[in-house]
């Protein structure tokens, strides 16, 4: 039975969790040199393009169609099947077409993502490439596991209410798979390049927020008290996190910095991501304070001690950022705010935890090994990075052939 | 004292910069500047990129030096932006006649370094 304001709410999300994508492009555009800033730009739009094809011709149904196994396997192929009557083993309220066009845009900013990783030195050709072969080998069976009807995770009673660990985690392990295999940005010893146009990064982060409303309270599926539980936790945990990585940063450094309250905002969207459907505010603002220590720690120590150049932190803040919110779920899941939950350790149930940790770990190992097998392919056949002339040149002019800014009018 | 003026490819600033420090030579004044030489700026375009016509994007550098450091920072610019082909740009050097250093009023040699 189609609900209209389910519907319209989950329309609704889905254009705003769209907006996601081009907020993610400024959000990493004014971190990079601005000679690399177009590249970031083209990189995300083109994921907009090439996913969104991707996932109604095959993604989708790899992902969500009806099968135990690997994935979700081939009978919704160019959505043959999916109409506008609801599927309700997904969402019963809402057209079926609805519920794949609001996951379709998860599908398209998880790999968005990893760009963080690869930022400044990765062959365009090679991205492209990449990029489709991870959707389709690495986020649509993951996603079917999780959420998927059939999937191994979902029966094993891992909670993820909007992408903790298909998105975050995912997308973050690949992150640091990335940084590893691709090496160092040339220089960086001598001079770490700071950020080109921070007030972009602002303007990504505030539409990133924006857009997160879609992404986790549009998870509910229905306009109804779940999604506003998870509207009202998503906005706290994040303006706690934000707050929090200000605070470090004062305490550390003597002065707190927009970069660095913009980094701890989007750290506690992704930590709340995982548990928005689940918990409470006041775990909420627990979860957001604590994911800019880690995270901090992260980027701040772990990083440069390690020596890898996760170039804008995809690793630091989705991966650590989401491995904490999915334990979390675990410590602070409560039936009070979702009876299609479950209680987490805090609320006497500490096997929660474990299954949560159990899929982390799960999701950590599949990604590293298939995002491994798809890097070593695509550098057999195309070659990840652009040569040392090109990285110095710069992505945006050797890539692309354009230049975002000008020197005289 | 002279004055060292170079127009070098905007992405070879880093290592030129590098030789420099390795030749102590720690004063240095950068602008972004728009030219173009014998070629007006035509194989340049995959590099360079156009701007305003045939115009192309260069880095300016300006190096007050004692007259004992001419040949070193001469040859340091060189060593950091020489790739040999088109558009690799310039070094112009010119007699300084004064020079002061505004915290201290010192002038001359001492005032440079």
């Amino acid at each position: 039975m189609i609900n209209s304001g389910d519907t319209a709410w989950v329309l609704m999300s889905s254009a705003l969790v769209l907006l996601m994508t081009p907020a993610l492009a400024f959000f990493y555009g004014g971190m990079v040199r601005r000679k690399n800033i177009l590249s970031i730009l083209m990189q995300c739009f083109v994921i907009m393009c090439a996913l969104s094809l991707h996932w109604v011709l095959i993604g989708y149904s790899l992902s969500f169609g009806p099968a135990k196994g690997f994935w979700g396997g081939f009978q919704w192929l160019g959505l043959n099947g999916v109409g506008l009557e609801p599927y309700t083993d997904y969402a019963a309220t809402i057209p079926h077409q609805a519920f794949m066009i609001f996951q379709a845009m998860f599908a398209i900013i998880t790999p968005a993502l990893i760009i963080g990783a690869f930022a400044e030195r990765m062959k365009f050709s090679a991205f492209l490439v990449f990029t489709l072969l991870w959707a389709t080998f690495v986020y649509s069976p993951l996603c079917h596991w999780v959420w998927g009807i059939g999937g191994w995770l979902r029966n094993f009673g891992a909670l993820d209410f909007a992408g903790g660990t298909v998105v975050h985690i995912n997308a973050g392990i690949a992150a640091l798979v990335t940084a590893l295999i691709l090496g160092k940005r040339a220089n960086l010893g001598k001079n770490i390049p700071s950020p080109h146009n921070l007030p972009f990064v602002v303007l990504g982060t505030g539409l990133l927020w924006f857009g997160w409303f879609g992404f986790n309270a549009g998870s509910a599926l229905a306009a109804n008290g779940l999604a506003v539980n998870a509207f009202v936790v998503t906005n706290t945990a994040a303006a706690a996190a934000g707050l929090s990585w200000a605070f470090i940063e004062w305490i550390r450094n003597g002065k707190p910095t927009v970069f660095g309250i913009c980094s701890g905002a989007v750290a506690g969207l992704v930590a709340i991501t995982p548990g928005a459907g689940f918990v409470s505010v006041v775990p909420a603002i627990l979860i957001g304070l604590l994911v800019s220590v880690f995270c901090f720690i992260a980027v701040t120590v772990i990083k440069p001690k390690l020596g890898y150049d996760d170039s804008l932190d995809a690793f630091g803040v989705h991966c650590v950022g989401g491995i904490w919110g999915a334990l979390a779920t675990g410590l602070f899941a409560s039936k009070a705010v979702n009876a299609a939950g479950a209680d987490g350790l805090f609320f006497g149930n500490p096997k929660q935890f474990l299954v949560q940790l159990f899929a982390v770990g799960a999701t950590i190992i599949y990604t590293a090994l298939a995002t491994l097998v798809i890097y070593k392919l695509v550098d057999l056949f195309i070659g990840l990075r652009v040569g040392e002339k090109e990285e110095a040149i710069g992505l945006d002019l050797t890539q692309h052939r354009e230049r975002a800014y000008t020197v005289l009018e | 004292m002279k004055l060292i003026i170079a127009i070098i490819q905007p992405h070879k600033l880093e290592e030129v910069k590098e030789e420099l420090y390795q030749q102590e030579v720690n004063l240095i004044t950068v602008s972004e500047v728009l030219g173009h030489g014998r070629q007006k700026g035509v194989t340049e375009v995959y590099r360079g990129h156009k701007e305003t016509g045939n115009l192309l994007r260069k880095v300016r550098l300006e190096i007050a030096v004692n007259d004992n450091f001419v040949e070193p920072t001469v040859n340091a610019i060189i060593r950091g932006a020489k790739t040999g082909e088109t558009g690799d740009g310039k070094i112009f050097i010119l007699e300084l006649k004064e020079c002061v250093r505004i915290r201290t009023e010192e002038r001359g040699s001492s005032a440079i370094g």
